[in-house]
């Protein structure tokens, strides 16, 4: 390391002697003008030495005593350095170095992209469309303190992150139960989720409505039930209340703000003129006026006392909400039934809970006489649920009489298979009647798991059908007989005569080994049969063919300048005879009784492969990677996709530029400089930055945060 | 509960945060973690060829490419396979009660015992005017085509019993056949071949096909192939209306046809006994076969292209491999058949005077027994056709049409985007426009249709020949040893020559090793065929053992 530190020393103190100045000396004469660049300095001329350099450094505080140390180290040691490289060898070897660092960084890339299946460009494209959370997050890690409470925060509330079906509570609750309660708690959730929507529909709607009165009305409602959950929560739970507190503050400070309640709006000094004249308007300005002060009214954290005054006061205001419903509370529940549908949210202001309990009661009744009269056949602790089960549900509940029923079918399943055997024969006809009707009118069979419940409902249907089919079938099948018997003519059918007719019916069969076949065939063939001899004489006529035939070259009168019936030896001609190599044995060779051809067909040669395609080594390697077809008419669809899928894809539109490095290195390191950390607090040594120039640019030396050094590297 | 722990513990250790991360996104356990598993009998189903090993030095580029193709080829027989669980339906059967045979089972037993639909399916058509009917169902099996020696044609959708048309030609009917579509067929009539539309109105009359006795059409090819009475086989392309080849085969009367479905090979029966296989790219016939002694009758091949029946005059039965084109076993049928048909599910159908009769089990290596159904008719029949996709037989003889409810006979799944027995008339025009973009050249026509995807090694070998010349070196050779150079002595000429020889050695101790081993295997195997011929066992493979 020292080593290094040494060189790089040396080369920095090389590259100030590069361009040595020329020496400047003192002008003698005496002239107006004197150039700025021939004024000397002290000591000009001289070599720049490390502690010149390095004098300041003892002096500043910030520096560590260990630098200081190794810096007066290398100061003392008098190692000489070995001569640099002169310029054009510098240049020669920078030049080739960052020639090979070019080429050798995309090297790789172009090898990858070569082999690539697929290319798409333009490159580095963001897929459109929304991404799951997964994909987002991934690759992200958590590193702040404050990250990490974020997430803590998001997944301690267990919401469903991935597959938001159930959350991880439910599962649990799901996993822990058996399935009659699984079933059953699935209801409730889902009864909750009904009831959720219904809420959130009934807002929507009511948020509709244009008008003021009612919504006056309304908010007026809201604010006094606001105020009494207040007074509760201050005694159940001294924390929310004080960020209530808080809130109410802040509605204070907007009114004060805005002044909206005072006799500032446009409608307010329409008010203001026909006050005069008009009690109503007086009255709806003085209400104003009152909302005004209320809101700006400053708030103190109440004690117990004047909570009990806050009481007071809301007791004598009038409650014009309660009026209607004492009207029409005589004992029609029928009309009530209609009023609440009307008007949900009254019943809700009025939360007097025993009368909202038998107004349940009654709605119930009104709602599944089918559900009363299981209930009164029900044993007694089934009861005990349907009271725990009025506790929880909430008004709204009217809305969703439907899903009570099928709630409350739910939970009495477990009695009435119980009741079942004692229930029995005592069933009567009208009940039976009820629960069609009931069946029919009310309950909307939505799922697989209400059509589970509904079973005992549907199935005396179910049992029925099937035997209406079953008769149909039955007459369906004695019908065509009929129609068959006008159809078929009785003397063509083998009906009777075919037991008679049935031995020459059955053909003697008469086996006969393949061998014995064969060598019969062979047998006959030298027999003399005319159609087998036939054939064997074809097949040697094509044998023959087949052969290739001796080429005589010798010429007419060789040999013979002695005069005819000299022949030469047969050494001698046998020279001038060639022979071709025998061609390759037939196919049919060792088959008696088959000619097969030998001639090529060429036709299917032009459309064959004749070359081998570059990295296969022999046509056996290149036939099994070819060997699956790649049409749709074998493979499933996925597969011809995939199979055929272009090498090169190109979005339409978009323009495709050159790659540049960042297309790849991006995955690697984020900035275009490539910033090599060198060390980290327990490397503090290295206390030289240099900037390696290695080809034209210099750039500053930068330090990074905190004694943690950078080296840059530029290649361009 | 478990879970509830492992969860508060893992979001409270706040430094382990990639856990963190894994914990909250494998919230849900899949019970049944990755792919489904395929059994390996489908797997095997579907399997193309043989895996291609990796050499042992090959190229970083060869091992690549061949990496791809296996994963490839791999993943579409997975996917094939397990897109087989879509094909849902089974074949039908036919059982007889104890001690009944099933070929005593009349057709109006069954038709009663079946439901109303398939009991339907078994009716008479009394068309004794006009002499022995041929017949043809359309590819899908909805029409039925049927032609009467003295003229009568007519094509009729046999299961709504809607009759399309009807005419009499007057003059003689050879033979008739659907074309690609229901909407198409030809009618080989006593001297021009004719082209009818599903009305009856007359399209063409081609007048190179003259004196036409059989027909068979090449779907795939849209070849309608003709035999004719001069002993010409000829081929016309239907869709673009040209004769693809003429040959005269010189055999004389050629009334015995039929094509091999797998390669679209025409095979020819001829009276001196022999079976010619054809292609229309070769003047003479592929293979002659001996079968018979006699004339051929009648001839069938199976779906698969595996298999070939015969009939001849010498009252013989026989079943081929045409593969390996050897006789697999031969019965004799004392009345001899005169008509031929196998079914999609490989049961044989042969008319042996007036009694049709069905045979099952008969491709393969055990022996015809008896038959599995038997129907008796009026007159002497003239055609046999198994219905696609039906378990019907269609049987035309000289009092008309008979269908025949034959249980197991049809392929009870069918590929609908090929042949769709349900199909609109929308779809039909769309598979007919599919089916002519994917129309296969008659050239591509031969024994072996995978022949395509095969190198071309005449040529192949002619240009590495060539190469080779130009070179002065062979490019795919294996490199020659050359001794590196040494020093301190070691190079000199006998050292090299030494370390030459070493080599030289080792390559010929491989070879040594290599033919050994060769050697040893064929002894083995030859052990193992004695060992079998004393135990007589032989299995349905040892055919292909040439």
């Amino acid at each position: 390391m020292q080593n290094e530190n040494l060189v790089q020393i040396s080369f920095f103190n090389q590259l100030m002697l590069v361009h040595p100045r020329k020496k400047q000396n003192e002008r003698s004469e005496a002239s107006v003008q004197v150039s700025e660049y021939f004024v000397n300095a002290e000591g000009t001329g001289d070599k720049v030495n490390l502690s010149d350099l390095l004098g300041t450094v003892e002096k500043t505080s910030g520096a560590s005593n260990k630098t200081k140390k190794q810096l007066r180290n290398l100061q003392s040691s008098k190692e000489t350095l070995e001569l640099p490289l002169n310029k054009q060898q510098t240049e020669k070897v920078s030049a080739e170095f960052s020639v090979q660092l070019l080429v050798s960084c995309w090297k790789n890339i172009i090898l990858q992209n070569q082999k690539a299946e697929q290319m798409v460009f333009p490159l580095n494209q963001e897929s459109s469309g929304p991404k799951r959370v997964e994909q987002v997050v991934a690759g992200w890690k958590v590193q702040t303190p404050l990250e990490q409470e974020i997430f803590r925060l998001l997944h301690g509330s267990r919401q469903p992150v991935n597959d938001p079906v159930l959350t991880p509570v439910e599962e649990q609750s799901l996993k822990a139960m058996s399935l009659e309660e699984a079933k059953i708690r699935r209801a409730e959730l889902q009864k909750a989720r009904a009831l959720q929507s219904y809420y959130e529909a009934k807002a929507k709607r009511e948020k509709k409505i244009k008008s003021k009165k009612y919504h006056k009305v309304q908010n007026k409602a809201k604010r006094k039930d606001f105020l009494k959950q207040f007074d509760e929560m201050v005694k159940t739970n001294p924390e929310g209340a004080l960020e209530e507190l808080k809130k109410m503050e802040l509605s204070r400070m907007e009114e004060r703000m805005s002044l909206k309640h005072q006799n500032s709006g446009k409608w307010a000094k329409s008010k203001a003129i026909m006050a005069k004249y008009d009690d109503s308007a007086r009255k709806a300005m003085q209400e104003q006026l009152q909302m005004n002060k209320d809101l700006t009214q400053k708030m103190v954290v109440p004690s117990d006392d004047e909570h009990e005054s806050i009481e007071e006061g809301l007791e004598t205001v009038p409650d014009f909400v309660n009026d209607p419903e004492t009207v029409i509370d005589p004992v029609n529940p029928w009309m009530r039934g209609q009023l609440t549908h009307e008007e949900p949210e009254v019943s809700c202001v009025t939360a007097e809970e025993v009368q909202t309990a038998e107004e349940e009661n009654e709605e119930e009744e009104i709602i599944g006489e089918f559900e009363r009269k299981r209930k009164l056949r029900q044993v007694v602790e089934e009861d005990v649920v349907e009271v725990s089960d009025k506790e929880e549900e909430e008004d709204e509940e009217e809305d969703v009489s439907e899903f009570n029923t099928l709630f409350r079918l739910m939970r009495s399943e477990k009695t009435r298979e119980g009741s079942n055997q004692t229930r029995g024969g005592l069933n009567t006809a009208g009940e039976e009647d009820e629960e069609g009707l009931l069946s029919e009118g009310q309950i909307r069979v939505r799922s697989i798991e209400d059509l589970e419940v509904l079973d005992e409902v549907v199935e005396p249907r179910a049992i029925e059908e099937p035997s209406a089919p079953q008769t149909a079938a039955a007459e369906a099948t004695s019908e065509p007989p009929h129609k068959k018997k006008r159809e078929i003519n009785l003397k063509e059918v083998l009906t009777k005569e075919a037991k008679a007719v049935r031995l020459p019916f059955l053909p003697t069969v008469v086996d006969e080994e393949e061998r014995d076949e064969q060598i019969s065939i062979i047998k006959e063939a030298f027999a003399g049969d005319d159609v087998i001899s036939d054939f064997i004489k074809d097949k040697s006529r094509q044998e023959a063919a087949g052969r290739p035939a001796v080429v005589d070259l010798t010429l007419p009168g060789w040999g013979e300048w002695g005069g005819v019936g000299l022949k030469p030896p047969r050494w001698k001609r046998k020279r001038f005879r060639i022979k071709t190599a025998p061609p390759p044995p037939r196919q049919d060779q060792k088959l008696p009784d088959v000619i097969i051809s030998e001639k090529r067909t060429a036709s299917v040669a032009s459309h064959q492969v004749s070359q081998l395609p570059f990295p296969f080594q022999n046509t056996a390697q290149f036939e099994s990677s070819i060997r699956t077809p790649i049409g749709s008419t074998w493979n499933t669809q996925t597969v011809v996709k995939n199979m055929t899928k272009p090498k090169v894809v190109t979005k339409l539109g978009a323009i495709i530029e050159p790659m540049v490095k960042e297309d790849f290195i991006k995955s690697k390191t984020t900035s275009k400089l490539w910033l090599l950390e060198i060390g980290h607090k327990k490397k503090k040594k290295k206390l030289f930055m240099f900037l390696v120039l290695w080809g034209c640019m210099l750039v500053p030396v930068r330090f990074a945060y905190n004694s943690v050094f950078v080296l840059i590297f530029f290649y361009y | 509960m478990l879970v509830f722990g492992f969860w508060t513990t893992k979001i409270c250790n706040t430094r382990s945060t990639q856990q963190n991360r894994n914990v909250l996104f494998c919230l849900k356990k899949d019970p049944f973690p990755g792919e489904a598993p395929i059994p390996q009998k489908q797997l095997q189903k579907f399997q193309r060829g043989k895996k291609c090993k990796v050499p042992a030095g090959a190229r970083e580029r060869l091992k690549e490419a061949i990496a791809i193709s296996e994963a490839m080829s791999e993943h579409a027989q997975k996917q094939a396979a397990r897109y087989d669980l879509l094909l849902p339906e089974d074949a039908g059967f036919l059982e007889g009660d104890e001690d009944e045979d099933t070929n005593t089972i009349s057709q109006a037993d069954i038709a009663d015992a079946v439901d109303i639909t398939s009991g339907s399916k078994y009716f008479n058509l009394h068309l004794s005017q006009f002499g022995p009917y041929r017949l043809d169902y359309s590819r899908t099996g909805r029409n039925l085509l049927v032609g009467g020696k003295k003229g009568h044609v007519a094509c009729i959708d046999w299961q709504t019993k809607d009759l399309k048309c009807e005419m009499n030609v007057m003059e003689t009917v050879n033979d008739v056949k659907w074309l690609h579509t229901e909407a198409m067929f030809a009618v080989a009539q006593k001297r021009w071949l004719y082209i009818y539309d599903s009305k009856g109105v007359e399209l063409h009359c081609v007048k190179k096909f003259n004196d036409v006795l059989r027909m068979q059409f090449l779907p795939y090819h849209f070849l309608l192939a003709t035999a004719s009475a001069t002993g010409f086989l000829q081929y016309l392309d239907v869709s673009i209306g040209k004769e693809v080849a003429a040959i005269c085969t010189k055999m004389g009367r050629l009334d015995v046809m039929a094509q091999n479905p797998h390669n679209a090979v025409i095979h020819l029966g001829h009276p001196n006994g022999t079976v010619s296989l054809w292609s229309p790219n070769q003047k003479e016939s592929l293979v002659k076969m001996l079968c018979h002694r006699g004339a051929v009758r009648s001839l069938a091949v199976d779906k698969t292209g595996t298999y070939m029946v015969t009939s001849g005059l010498d009252r013989k039965l026989k079943v081929y491999d045409i593969r390996a084109f050897k006789p697999l076993h031969s019965c004799f049928l004392p009345a001899g058949a005169s008509c031929l048909s196998l079914s999609q599910r490989g049961l044989l159908s042969a008319a042996t005077g007036e009694i049709v009769q069905v045979y099952q089990n008969v491709l393969g290596s055990n022996p015809v027994s008896k038959p599995y159904m038997a129907h008796r008719l009026r007159g002497q029949i003239w055609g046999l056709a198994y219905c696609p996709f039906e378990d019907v037989l269609g049987i035309g003889h000289g009092e008309g049409f008979t269908s025949m409810i034959v249980p197991g006979a049809g392929e009870p799944n069918f590929d609908a985007l090929d042949t769709n027995p349900y199909r609109s008339h929308k779809q039909r025009q769309e598979w007919e426009v599919k089916a002519l973009l994917e129309k296969v050249q008659p050239e591509l026509i031969g024994l072996d249709p995978g022949q395509l995807s095969k190198v071309d090694q005449a040529s192949f070998e002619q240009r590495h020949k060539e190469q080779i010349e130009a070179l002065g070196f062979d490019p795919l050779a294996k490199d020659k040893f050359k001794p590196k150079t040494k020093k301190k002595g070691r190079s000199s000429a006998g050292a090299i020559e030494k370390r030459k020889r070493k080599v030289a050695h080792e390559d010929q101790r491989d070879e040594i090793r290599q033919s050994v081993q060769e050697r040893t295997e064929r002894e083995k195997e030859l052990k193992e065929k004695s060992n079998e011929k004393k135990l007589g066992n032989k299995s349905t493979l040892d055919r292909f053992r040439k």
